[in-house]
């Protein structure tokens, strides 16, 4: 599908704010933040630590509300949302990946990848076959009954990604997704992730604080300081923005 | 989420810490248990009580008899015809009671005092025939010694305890009760006892009576088969005419002994009763089963009311026992609240996780509930079975002590299948509300908070 103009704007965030007390202090996590991402970019937020980049990817991923402004996605005011809708926005639009894995200890991989088909109900008869197909993706398929412990880092952040796209979300958010790798996992990690922006036209945020790898699989860098945009710039990789199939998601590759 | 995942993932959480659930669900079955055995001793009780009050004959008989034998108590007034025509207590009239709705039988009243012969010695005692059906209605033949008649006319006969002690000369000391029945049954059980007795017979002289049926008084006598020796009292209810002796009451009928309050102006082929006695089925019918027998009429009378007290009395007993079952089940329950509470602590992370991935509120509180009402489950299952073994237990060590001062052994303990359901589901509920605030702390959880947690 050859798209003729722009894609339109997947997520967008209006002057957000994000305070809170700490004791006596007021701590300006996310102050004041535009940004407008479109659909099938690869985003890359950056910044030194506590500068907001995590608060600011919470807000966009519905798991905290902004203390002001708005965080519009396809179109929703996320703050609009009541707390089941903002669990289905959760559950069906995004997928999250962790500097730490979070994966569950106590399940297996296969649990742990299914565990958000049980959440959106979909058909005990179909998952065992999603789960396979997804862990296969990853190159995880000799692993299903191990438990997460049993697994090296790497394999962990990938059942971690296979975890987040299971439901087909169309927004993938990375809070420091290479974070705990070392470098050349860390760089398998972002090869997977950039092929899912790539093959099926999944829009990207993530946080890391590495600029080279920013660099090289991101289309666009944001840099953060102090809970405010400090810097807005295109790398000279250019990501899907208008060559991608978007509509191409999470197992409709046939 | 679905019922199936919700419970599925509920047991994968508890068999995750094994231990700590267990110890709870033990804590629940405990509770359970005392609640069980506690109420099981309670409706035992109250069950022997009112078996024991039924099988006296005391609450489901009503005894009938005729009017015409009160003809001079003009005091005695009661709805229906006068005394002078009011009908005969006889066959036909007994057939009619036995069709009122919810009575079991009805047996003609025959007792006389007569003499008895044994070993050569005389005795004066009094004698009745019992219905066959007591064998399995008067718990006086429960634990006698010996066997109960062999059939309802066969000449068999069942004593008294006092009475076989007479026989054989015995006299116990007073205010002692330690003759052994066993001993007592070894020397008379199938020893023959002489029953000597007066006969009434239809006359062929027809003139000496006005009343179109002359009889006369034959002496007999029988000898009859000591078969069974009871320690109880099968005729309590009637006070100091009680019977000592007893004859199947179809071979006493068949004797036709002349009775002393007997004034038979009947045809001697269909004869007339002093007083029948009616058993009722139920109780609660004995009212109904009066009302019909005067409306025919018959005087009635019953001892019904006294069941009354006794029921409120149970009533208030199993209340107490509730209670103090429930006890130990309210501390059980705060168990799982602590289970719970620190499962939330410990899975913070995990719930954080979840959340992330897009569980609702509802699935969060769903798991925790499904977990508290699993333990609930399985610990109100194996409370009643804990509860049920108590039970026994102390049903067997009382009849233990029971047997020990020779009493006949009694089912003091009950579990009915209401008992087994409502003690399993009352567990679920309690279980299920000690839930209630673990559930929703949980899933009031902030995710970002719960994510950053180690």
């Amino acid at each position: 599908m050859e798209n003729s103009g722009p894609n339109p704007v997947a997520v967008r965030t209006e002057n957000v704010c994000r305070h809170y007390r700490m004791g006596e202090a007021l701590v300006r996590a996310v102050d004041g933040i535009s940004i407008d991402i479109r659909a099938g970019e690869f985003v890359a937020l950056l910044g030194a630590s506590g500068s907001g980049k995590s608060s600011l990817l919470n807000l966009i991923a519905g798991l905290d509300r902004p203390t002001s402004g708005a965080v519009i996605v396809h179109g929703t005011d996320l703050a609009a949302l009541s707390r089941d809708q903002l669990a289905k926005y959760r559950l069906h639009t995004v997928g999250m990946v962790f500097q730490s894995f979070n994966l569950i200890p106590s399940m297996s991989l296969l649990e742990n990848v299914e565990l958000p088909m049980r959440f959106a109900e979909v058909d005990r008869r179909d998952r065992s076959a999603l789960v396979r197909q997804s862990l296969e993706r990853v190159g995880l398929s000799g692993r299903l009954s191990h438990r997460p412990m049993e697994l090296s880092g790497g394999e962990q952040q990938r059942a971690s990604l296979a975890r987040a796209l299971i439901n087909r979300p169309q927004l993938l958010l990375a809070d420091e997704p290479t974070g705990n790798l070392d470098s050349r996992t860390g760089t398998e990690i972002m090869e997977l992730i950039h092929s899912f922006n790539q093959s099926l036209g999944m829009t990207v945020l993530m946080v890391t604080h590495e600029q080279a790898l920013a660099e090289k699989y991101a289309g666009r860098m944001l840099h953060l300081a102090d809970g405010k945009l400090v810097n807005d710039v295109p790398t000279d990789h250019v990501s899907n923005i208008s060559s991608g199939p978007v509509r191409a998601r999470w197992g409709e590759t046939q | 989420m679905k019922f199936y995942d919700v419970a599925d993932l509920a047991v994968r959480n508890l068999r995750e810490s094994v231990f700590r659930n267990s110890l709870t669900t033990i804590g629940i079955s405990v509770g359970v248990a005392s609640l069980v055995a506690m109420l099981s001793l309670g409706i035992g009780l109250q069950q022997l009580a009112s078996r024991r009050l039924q099988k006296s004959g005391l609450f489901d008989t009503v005894v009938a008899s005729s009017r015409r034998d009160l003809r001079n108590f003009r005091e005695q007034r009661e709805e229906g015809p006068p005394p002078a025509e009011s009908p005969s207590l006889n066959e036909p009239a007994r057939k009619k009671i036995e069709q009122i709705p919810g009575v079991v039988e009805v047996y003609p009243d025959i007792r006389f005092v007569t003499e008895v012969r044994f070993d050569d010695k005389p005795h004066l005692i009094t004698v009745a025939g019992i219905p066959f059906s007591a064998k399995n209605n008067n718990d006086a033949f429960d634990g006698m010694q010996g066997s109960f008649f062999s059939s309802g006319a066969s000449p068999e006969v069942i004593l008294q305890k006092s009475f076989a002690e007479e026989l054989l000369g015995i006299i116990p000391k007073p205010g002692t009760d330690n003759t052994n029945i066993a001993a007592l049954a070894k020397s008379l059980l199938g020893r023959e006892l002489t029953l000597r007795y007066a006969e009434r017979t239809a006359s062929p002289s027809s003139a000496a009576s006005n009343d179109g049926t002359a009889y006369s008084v034959v002496s007999r006598q029988r000898e009859l088969k000591i078969v069974g020796l009871t320690d109880l009292d099968p005729d309590s209810m009637r006070g100091t005419t009680k019977a000592r002796v007893f004859l199947p009451l179809n071979y006493a009928q068949d004797l036709h002994v002349m009775q002393s309050n007997q004034r038979d102006t009947s045809p001697s082929d269909s004869p007339s009763y002093t007083s029948l006695s009616v058993r009722v089925e139920n109780p609660n019918q004995v009212p109904e089963v009066e009302d019909a027998i005067k409306k025919m009429g018959f005087n009635a009378f019953s001892l019904v009311d006294a069941t009354r007290s006794m029921r409120q009395f149970f009533a208030v007993l199993d209340g107490f026992l509730a209670i103090f079952g429930s006890l130990a089940l309210a501390v059980a329950s705060i168990g799982i609240v602590n289970t719970l509470v620190m499962a939330i602590l410990e899975r913070r992370r995990e719930i954080g996780i979840m959340k992330a991935l897009g569980a609702s509120d509802a699935d969060v509180r769903g798991l925790f509930f499904a977990e508290a009402g699993a333990m609930g489950l399985v610990g109100g299952t194996v409370g009643v079975s804990l509860g049920w073994a108590i039970g026994r237990l102390i049903n067997f060590g009382t009849n233990i002590y029971l047997e020990r001062q020779h009493f006949p052994p009694a089912q003091i303990w009950s579990v009915p299948l209401w008992l087994v359901l409502g003690a399993i589901a009352f567990s679920i509920v309690v279980s299920l509300l000690s839930g209630l605030y673990p559930a929703s702390r949980a899933a009031r959880l902030d995710p970002v908070q719960a994510l950053r947690y180690e």
